[in-house]
């Protein structure tokens, strides 16, 4: 690697130095890629067992073992078409945002490996309509390599609608065969998605552009930085009550508290959501958990696309809820019942236990709409929310019992440390 | 061998008027907005002429039949 303990995927970035192709080679050194058709299998397969020794999973929310599924893939020898997810739906990450501005060609690296690995033809960067800055640096990026290596693979760029739901997967390939950006009913996990008559293996950007780390150093130098079984660095947007909010590279395995320590905390941490708005509340006590999948079972999180939102003492752990709540609802993509009826139903429990009215036991009603929402809905846009709130409602219990007896708790009228975007409303899916 | 059988629901052409839940109320309860809320996962052997029945008549052709050696569909 470039440093063995300093940034991998940033390196060379630091503030907010964009690397052309030139300065890439320079600071990565060239890909290794297989020279012919002939070479390719065997090569596939002994890139799936270093991506094995790597401890690599997928960043992009799974965190599935990357040999695992593309190793499956290689093995099923289907016409495939490679996508590369850089959609970035959730408003409160950004890292493969600034991994596409600023070291694109990584990214671009990393999709030329899968396209070698598993003989596609084709590769399609997905990059949301509104997110101009990661667009125009890929594109500028695809410009400065040239016609890709290798038997005429073709990369280019999609820019399906920036909303919530439409990086779903489903959603994405969806978009990316010429329907809409909305999640499709699949009865069967795991599900098989086509553009045309491809199978289309998608891939995150962060995960993609470890690959091409990945591909140039070797498994076991990759997961010199690492933790456990989990190998590497990751990236990590923090946010919330924070001094500077921000995209950071840790290593697998550094203590959640140190993590945000890099974004300057304002205040104690009262609560801390990992994983977006779909994702997980931990508590104060999770702090001292190492960055990996095993070091935050425990408290039952998951590093997932590396969102980590803090909260802190000044602000209202019920309304917050309330407020994320409310703003997933009305990301919906209006399709199935019990996400579009039974979110807003949430939401709105969630707001009158914001606003301490408990009359007719709210709390009831909350839970009853709790259990009936998750694993209706087409994708896991609902059961998100539901995990929340759930453990949500858990760390901030003594916030919540304070509200339910309409006393509010200490921070009533406190502002809140979340920025959410207005809602995609009506804006197109297509 | 008793196949299992297991009845999906697909959400997106599912219209909520609850058709399902009048022919066959032991397998379907309704939610507060009327969308079918499976009793259980797999379809006992004594219903399954009458869950054969709820996804013929099903309006939508939301319902399905699938045998459950695959895994349930969106449950974690
Ligand atoms: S569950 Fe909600 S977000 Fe997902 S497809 Fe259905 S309506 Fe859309
Ligand atoms: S009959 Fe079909 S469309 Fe009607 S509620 Fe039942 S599953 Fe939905």
């Amino acid at each position: 690697m470039t440093e063995p303990n300093g940034p991998r995927l940033l390196a060379g970035t630091a503030g907010g130095h964009r690397l052309d192709f030139a300065e890439h080679v320079a600071t990565h050194g060239s890909l290794p890629l297989p020279a012919d058709r002939r070479e390719s299998g065997p090569w596939a397969k002994d890139l799936v067992a270093q991506i094995g020794l790597s401890g690599l999973i997928g960043r992009g929310g799974g965190g599935f073992p990357t040999a695992i599924k593309l190793g499956g893939a290689v093995e099923g020898r289907h016409r495939t078409t490679v996508v590369i997810d850089v959609m970035e739906g959730e408003p409160a990450a950004q890292k493969d945002s600034v991994l596409a501005a600023f070291s694109p060609h990584l990214i671009l690296d990393g999709a030329e490996v899968l396209a070698a690995a598993l003989s596609a033809k084709e590769v399609k960067i997905a990059v949301a309509a509104d997110n101009p800055a990661a667009k125009g640096s890929l594109e500028a990026a695809l410009a400065e390599r040239g016609q890709p290596r290798g038997r005429g693979l073709d990369m280019s760029i999609g820019t399906p609608p920036g909303r919530y739901v439409a990086g779903e997967e489903s959603a994405l390939v969806h978009w990316l065969d010429g329907g809409d950006s909305r999640p499709t009913y699949r009865p069967s996990k795991p599900a098989v998605l086509t553009i045309g008559r491809r199978r289309a293996y998608v891939e995150n950007a962060e995960t993609t552009a470890a690959l091409a780390l990945i591909a140039r150093h070797g498994g076991a130098a990759y997961a010199a930085q690492g933790w456990e079984r989990t190998g590497g660095t990751a990236l990590v947007t923090i946010s919330g009550a924070v001094d500077s909010p921000g995209v950071h590279e840790v290593a697998v395995g550094t203590p959640l508290g140190q993590i945000i320590a890099l974004s300057q905390p304002t205040g104690t941490p009262t609560g801390i959501l990992l994983g977006g708005y779909g994702g997980t509340f931990v508590g104060p006590e999770a702090l001292t958990s190492p960055w990996s999948p095993e070091g935050l079972r425990p408290v039952g999180g998951a590093p997932g696309a590396g969102v980590i939102i803090v909260f802190n003492e000044s602000s209202c752990g019920v309304t917050e809820i309330s407020r994320i709540a409310d703003w997933m609802a009305r990301e919906s993509a209006g399709q199935c019942g019990p996400c579009v009826f039974g979110l807003p139903a949430l939401a709105e429990d969630l707001a009158l236990v914001a606003l301490g009215r408990n009359k007719g036991r709210i709390d009831v009603r909350l839970h009853a709409h709790l259990d009936i929402i998750a694993g209706r809905g087409a994708c896991a846009h609902p059961d998100g929310v539901v995990r929340m709130v759930r453990t949500g409602l858990s760390v901030f219990r003594k916030d919540v019992a304070a509200h339910l007896e309409g006393r509010r708790c200490s921070c009533a009228g406190a502002p809140s440390v979340l920025t959410l975007p207005d809602n995609a409303g009506e804006l197109a899916w297509r | 061998m008793a196949v299992k059988l297991e009845l999906r629901i697909d959400p997106v052409a599912c219209d909520g008027y609850g058709h399902c839940a009048e022919v066959a109320p032991e397998l379907f309860s309704l939610d507060e907005w009327g969308y079918p809320i499976l009793r259980s996962g797999q379809v006992p052997t004594a219903l399954v002429a009458v869950a054969k029945l709820a996804v013929k008549q099903c309006p939508r052709k939301a319902l399905s039949l699938a045998t459950a050696v695959d895994p349930p569909a969106r449950r974690r």
